[in-house]
């Protein structure tokens, strides 16, 4: 069997795995991390997002030896070690961004790999477009919308905390 | 006060850091075997051999202990797994038990089942033609409709369908399953309706509900899907259990959840109207045929709601309703939110347009001489009144919200110089019933404990889906006792503390449970207050709770103490600080026989307005912005609130634009994947989207501090986007869902 070398949240790690073992399989089953979900089975709802080497990716179809030798982000590995959350979990919790929560980590890792793709500032509607690739059932997406916004802000220096929601 | 305050839901840090567990991230029990279903690649057919693969695990109707049947009336023909016949593609035959998930979804799928076709029922119009009907039609009258029709000055008809919906709650259907001693099975499950799993899991086992305690912590949406549904998928768990004598996780793959379990029910509709030159409907004729798929499941529930909604808020002096179930040879339609009412809610709809077109006057004009109260007759055709000033109320601030005049202006100009955008405004107006049509599901309890340390342990019987009742009901809860919100801690809901409950279903979760934990909670506090009353020597009805504090209600006497303190004392004088609460809703009966009562104990109501661009190249459509007004009653939480009304809103807007339920001709469900079944995206809302709660209403009846239900509600006001696309199209009638071929289709059959 392949042996996979990656570091993940700070951690590296090395496991056996079958050639058709998937990134999302070795996280949650192997390294029990749980906070990645598995919604749709076809990389479709991104419930399964995690971040390698700073970009989101499908963790649900990429297999685990693509990750052989990289650097793995999941929602686990976001806040600091003294519990300080990102700005983005944070938003996510001040502008009720999630009601069922089982897309909320995949929804926030695909958030922050957005905001940090557009350092020059981020439209409502860009907002839209850039998160196409992750579903929500409950929210109707408008909160979730409002917290990305507010979370770049912070991002990206302009504001030095998350601004709190009108209600 | 800790009610009222828009507090976040009480997971949201959990969410946001991945720490929230649902079923399917607990950790494993050692020696799990996992299972995966076989499910049936045709639609009607006799069954004959099953042959697996050598050396796998497989259950089949014949490993039943008990009985073969998950019918949630208990009435029978609905088996978990199929005996002699398949009555829907994708129905479970058996299910395989494997020593990873990955083995097991391989044996599945290797498993091979002899089928003989039949042919399959699948059209609507046949089933009707064929009278294949799951119960008798259902009639709801007043008056005589046919000639009030007959000698009305005008006259419309109309037929019109709209599709089904699936839930696709985030997380697909799951349960685990752990055989402990002396026979007994744990389950954890993702379900709306925990004891209706311990009911079918012990029908399935034939073995007492003791033997069968169920929790459900959370799940990852539910919307109606959980309700039923989830029993069957525990109860084929359990079973594995109870054969192996192993742990069993049953998590269905999507493509397999979307096919085997049920959906909103498809209807069709066809009435006849007769109205005056005012826009008066003098008399109304509908029938509403439901597609209840191959079993009864909640099919009666969902009629029942149909039927008493198909006026909504309006008025019609004669009347005939009648609404039939039909069988076909699809899966078993279900719960999904609203359940049946948005499906009745449309009827009005069409005839609302058919009047409109038939007097030249605005469908918005139609609307309000129509509206329930005022000069017209504020009794439903079943016999229970509407408040008609609430419906005027929310429909007269919806349309100031949404600035109707000045906008039909601006669109009108725009449309005149556009060569082919057309942007349209409809608007929308709901009474929606709350409480359980059945009776006895109106019902709740909820267990309360005290500590010496003054922390509260909360336990109700409602289930947490996303929807924020647990941190409302733990906002009774503080309330009740005084005590700020952080000093309530929320439980997973069990069968073992609180039983023999009612589903979280019909927007009742947090009026039931509510009342249930404030009952509990003030049952301790009289506790409390008598201990404190006879330290202070004044009447314990002198005794007040606020702000974490317990003192004496009397001008000049500052005797008090910390909650904590006070509950301690109790402890020491030997005076108990748990308490189990429980309650009924009061005052609603329904008479089956002559389908009259007050079902319902009060209405909620609503209104909506919404603009769309529709493209007539191509049929695809836009919504540009949507204005809502919802009454919450005196809400518990507006920020909790606000977002089932965001999400309801686009979850109805998916059901009646975009999301499409596709069976073949042989009866084989095509959309089993987000892939080809499309839920609204993130581009898909509304990018001005005004939303809001009723101001200064709070509810007239004696709900949980004046509260009022919000999950199904709301979702029946995007209603006004299938009116929207209408006025901007030009069209006069559309089936749902309103998708872009649809819409390119009607347009190209009328020639513009």
């Amino acid at each position: 069997m392949p042996q996979v070398t990656l570091t993940v949240n700070g951690q590296t790690h090395t496991a056996e795995v079958e050639g058709r073992t998937l990134l999302v399989e070795l996280l949650r089953e192997t390294l029990r991390l749980t906070g990645t979900h598995v919604g749709c089975d076809t990389s479709q709802c991104g419930a399964c997002v995690v971040h390698i080497n700073g970009e989101s990716v499908k963790s649900c179809t990429t297999l685990a030896v693509m990750a052989n030798g990289a650097n793995v982000t999941t929602i686990e590995g976001l806040a600091k070690a003294d519990g300080t959350l990102h700005a983005m979990q944070e938003a996510f919790r001040e502008y009720h961004a999630l009601q069922c929560g089982f897309c909320t980590p995949g929804m926030v890792m695909s958030a922050i790999d957005l905001v940090q793709k557009h350092p020059e500032g981020l439209t409502e509607q860009q907002i839209r477009e850039g998160l196409e690739g992750n579903l929500c059932r409950c929210t109707g997406y408008h909160n979730i919308v409002k917290a990305i916004a507010a979370a770049a802000e912070v991002m990206h220096g302009k504001r030095s905390e998350i601004a709190r929601a009108a209600e | 006060m800790t009610t009222g305050v828009p507090v976040p839901h009480d997971n949201a840090l959990a969410h946001c850091t991945g720490a929230a567990r649902f079923a399917d991230d607990l950790p494993e029990p050692p020696g799990l075997l996992h299972a995966a279903l076989v499910l049936s690649p045709v639609a009607h057919g006799v069954l004959g051999a099953i042959d697996a693969p050598p050396g796998v695990i497989v259950l089949t109707a014949r490993d039943v202990p008990g009985t073969n049947d998950i019918s949630a009336s208990g009435k029978g023909g609905e088996p978990l797994f199929a005996e002699a016949s398949v009555q829907h593609h994708g129905q479970p035959i058996a299910m395989v038990l494997a020593e990873t998930r990955d083995a097991a979804l391989r044996a599945a799928a290797a498993v091979r089942c002899a089928i003989s076709p039949l042919p399959a029922l699948l059209d609507m119009e046949e089933a009707i033609a064929r009278e294949s009907f799951l119960m008798p039609p259902q009639v709801v009258a007043r008056g005589d409709a046919a000639s009030a029709i007959g000698t009305a000055p005008l006259r419309a008809e109309g037929t019109f369908r709209a599709g089904g919906q699936e839930h696709f709650y985030l997380e697909s259907q799951v349960a685990i399953a752990v055989p402990g001693e002396d026979g007994e099975i744990a389950i954890t499950s993702s379900t709306q309706h925990p004891t209706e799993v311990q009911h079918i899991a012990g029908r399935v086992l034939g073995i007492d509900y003791t033997r069968l305690p169920v929790t459900c912590r959370r799940m990852g949406g539910g919307f109606g899907g959980k309700e039923s549904n989830a029993s069957w998928i525990a109860a084929a768990a359990a079973l594995g259990a109870w054969r192996t004598g192993r742990p069993v996780k049953l998590r269905l793959a999507r493509k397999a959840d979307m096919a085997a379990t049920g959906k909103r029910h498809p209807f069709l509709f066809r009435w006849r109207a007769g109205f005056d030159a005012s826009g008066r409907v003098l008399g109304l004729e509908a029938t509403l045929a439901a597609d209840g798929g191959h079993s009864l499941d909640l099919t009666p529930g969902v009629v029942f709601r149909a039927i008493t909604h198909a006026l909504n808020c309006y008025d019609v002096p004669a009347v005939r309703i009648t609404a039939m179930a039909l069988r076909t040879n699809t899966v078993s339609h279900t719960a999904f939110r609203g359940f049946g009412g948005p499906q009745g809610v449309l009827l009005m709809e069409d005839v609302i347009r058919g009047v409109a077109r038939g007097t030249g006057l605005a469908p918005e004009t139609v609307r309000e001489r129509n509206f329930a109260g005022g000069p017209n007759d504020t009794l439903t055709p079943y016999g229970q009144a509407l408040e008609g000033d609430l419906i005027r109320r929310v429909w007269a601030e919806c349309r100031q919200d949404a600035e109707w005049d000045r906008r039909r202006a601006e669109i009108a100009a725009f449309n005149a110089t556009h060569p082919f955008i057309r942007r349209g405004l409809g608007s929308f107006a709901l009474a929606f019933g709350i409480s359980f049509g059945v009776r006895h599901l109106n019902q709740a309890g909820a267990l309360v404990h005290v500590y010496t340390d003054g922390s509260i342990r909360l336990n109700h019987g409602g289930t947490e889906m996303g929807q924020g009742l647990n941190v409302k009901v733990a906002q009774v809860v503080a309330e009740s006792f005084g005590v700020p919100l952080d000093r309530v801690r929320i439980t997973a809901t069990s069968t073992a503390e609180v039983p023999n409950t009612a589903p979280t279903a019909a927007s009742t979760g947090s009026d039931l449970n509510g009342w249930a934990a404030h009952r509990a909670a003030t049952t301790i506090r009289g506790r409390m207050a008598e201990v404190a009353g006879a330290l202070w020597e004044v009447p314990a009805e002198e005794v007040r709770f606020a702000e974490g504090r317990v003192f004496v209600a009397r001008p000049g006497d500052n005797r008090a103490m910390g909650f904590a303190d006070l509950a301690h004392r109790c402890w020491m004088e030997r005076v108990s600080l748990s308490a189990t609460g429980f309650y009924r809703t009061p005052d609603i009966h329904w008479d089956p026989a002559t389908m009259t009562g007050e079902p319902f104990f009060y209405f909620s109501y609503g209104a909506s307005v919404a603009e769309v661009a529709v493209d007539l190249l191509t049929g695809e459509h836009r919504v540009l912005r949507a204005d809502l007004v919802q009454d919450c009653g005196r809400s518990l939480n507006p920020a909790i609130d606000r977002g089932q009304i965001e999400g309801a809103f686009v979850q109805g807007m998916g059901w009646l634009t975009c999301e499409e339920l596709y069976w073949d001709a042989e009866g084989r469900q095509r959309t089993l994947g987000p892939s080809t079944y499309k839920i609204p995206g993130s581009r898909d809302v509304p990018p001005v989207f005004n939303v809001r709660l009723l101001q200064d209403a709070p509810a007239r009846q004696d709900t949980i501090f004046r509260s009022k239900a919000v999950g199904e509600p709301p979702l029946m006001l995007a209603t006004a986007v299938w009116n929207a696309i209408l006025d901007a199209t030009g069209l006069d009638r559309i089936d749902l869902p309103a998708t872009p071929d649809r819409i390119l289709t009607a347009l190209s059959a009328r020639g513009s």
